[in-house]
């Protein structure tokens, strides 16, 4: 597969940031009262990461190392300022419904955790790639939620009323209580069918420990790193598994080989 | 004064950065496993927070508003934050060892939790004068401390509880967050 197209679908299905990483949390649960809500947080925050990825990734050689977090935070805040501008003027109604939740893109885990674990280590091409799947792995995760709590929380969807009459809407979903357990049931989804997902990695309920708040990135290449690590670990066990097999298999031709010697011997 | 009380009420209970705001998520899942990491967590965030409020405030009102460069907040306020961070921890260093101790692993973990820096969006959005946004901030970070304690001790019971495979772990500390959300949700009327 070529590199752009295996870019879309990793943040699309493999490594879906909402599905499977489980980052960038608060946005997912705050502003999906709404289908439309949360295809708009989707996108916008899609802009930011794929002009982000490709400007950081731009100066990945200039940016010294040791200051690189206050840089690329730099980086968002001033794209993400750019995206604020320009909804307020040309989207007003989902700027004003999205309110503060837009200047709160900028401590997304989402976007400085492809700065660092795919930006910061890749040329401009890709990485532009790489949040153009993330970004859309995320508003299609938020447009999925926003749909599912509006449908059944309200009886509409994208504010059309799908649902007859006869339907009661539950309210709870649209309001913040009903945004964690939206949460709760698709994870025990998760858990249940077994699929990829930080959450049902075994040790620790978020392989980052959940610590959004210190993830300046880090955390989020560290949660990349507990799922490589869990499955290098399976691997190494099968590796051991096997390598026990075959010193078992090696012991007993010896063992044959020696009495097959000794019988000669004698 | 009153007004003060209420101002702090309002943004510890009615809207709690957590439970209703949903600011500061990801350390209310991931830091609230045991009570003492909590509550340490939830000093760290109440100390930062009333912090920023107070210089962010400043800042916004006698610098940004009087050269007309409100548009710049979000990029000020998050470098003004990352830096306080940092000095917060120097300075705690040097002067209170004991609580440099007892704050200094959660301090680097504040710099970008939403928290901060939503509270202190919030109080400029509203226009809140100095001393109400740092009541607020206070108030908010007090919301977050009481909703991260209450968690980790619900998690410690619910640790050694049987509970149905497909819940285990992350859900099932969801449903305990929605339930807690329904019970905050109650203090709507309160104010």
């Amino acid at each position: 597969m070529n590199k752009p197209l295996e870019r879309i679908v990793n943040g699309l299905v493999k490594e879906n940031p909402t599905f499977v990483l489980m980052l960038g949390m608060c946005p997912t649960l705050a502003v999906t009262t709404s289908a439309i809500n949360g295809l708009g947080m989707g996108i916008s925050t899609m802009v930011v990461l794929i002009m982000s990825n490709m400007l950081i990734s731009a100066l990945r050689k200039v940016i010294p190392d040791g200051v690189r977090m206050p840089a690329y935070i730099v980086i968002v805040a001033s794209f993400v300022t750019i995206v604020e501008m320009l909804m307020h003027a040309y989207v007003t109604s989902l700027y004003e419904s999205l309110g503060v939740y837009i200047p709160l893109i900028v401590v997304n885990c989402i976007i400085l955790g492809r700065a660092e674990s795919y930006a910061s280590k890749n040329p401009v091409i890709p990485s532009i790639f790489d949040g153009i799947g993330m970004g859309l792995g995320f508003t299609v995760a938020l447009t999925i939620i926003g749909m599912v709590r509006e449908l059944f929380g309200a009886g509409t969807l994208f504010g059309f009323t799908v649902m007859p009459s006869i339907y009661t809407p539950i309210s709870i979903l649209v309001l913040a209580p009903g945004a964690f357990l939206v949460l709760a049931i698709l994870t025990a989804l998760q858990n249940k069918f077994k699929a990829p997902s930080a959450t049902n990695i075994k040790g620790d309920d978020i392989a980052c420990g959940g610590n959004c708040a210190g993830c300046t990135g880090h955390a989020c290449s560290a949660n990349h790193m507990a799922i490589a690590e869990q499955k290098a670990k399976e691997a190494l066990e099968m590796q051991e598994k096997l390598k026990a097999e075959k010193a078992a298999k090696a012991a007993a031709a010896k063992k044959a080989a020696e009495e097959k010697k000794g019988g000669e011997v004698k | 004064m009153m007004n003060l009380i209420l101002v702090i009420i309002t943004a510890a209970l009615v809207d709690n950065v957590i439970l209703s705001q949903f600011y500061g998520l990801c350390p209310f899942l991931g830091v609230s496993k045991q009570v003492k990491t909590a509550a340490g967590m939830g000093a760290a965030v109440i100390f930062v927070v009333t912090i920023a409020s107070a210089i962010c405030a400043v800042l916004y009102n006698l610098v940004l508003v009087t050269f007309d460069l409100t548009y710049l907040k979000t990029i000020v306020f998050i470098i003004v934050i990352a830096a306080l961070v940092q000095l917060v921890e120097m300075v705690l260093k040097k002067v209170s060892r004991s609580l440099y101790v007892a704050l200094g692993v959660y301090l680097p973990l504040i710099t970008t939790n939403c928290c901060v820096l939503g509270t202190v969006l919030t109080n400029v959005q509203k226009e809140y004068n100095f001393i109400t946004s740092v009541c607020t901030g206070l108030g908010a970070s007090i919301g977050f401390t009481l909703a991260i304690v209450l968690m980790a001790g619900v998690r410690e019971k619910i640790a050694h509880n049987d509970i149905v495979k497909s819940f285990q772990g992350m859900p099932v500390v969801l449903l305990s967050a929605c339930l807690m959300a329904i019970a905050f949700y109650g203090f709507k009327g309160l104010v």
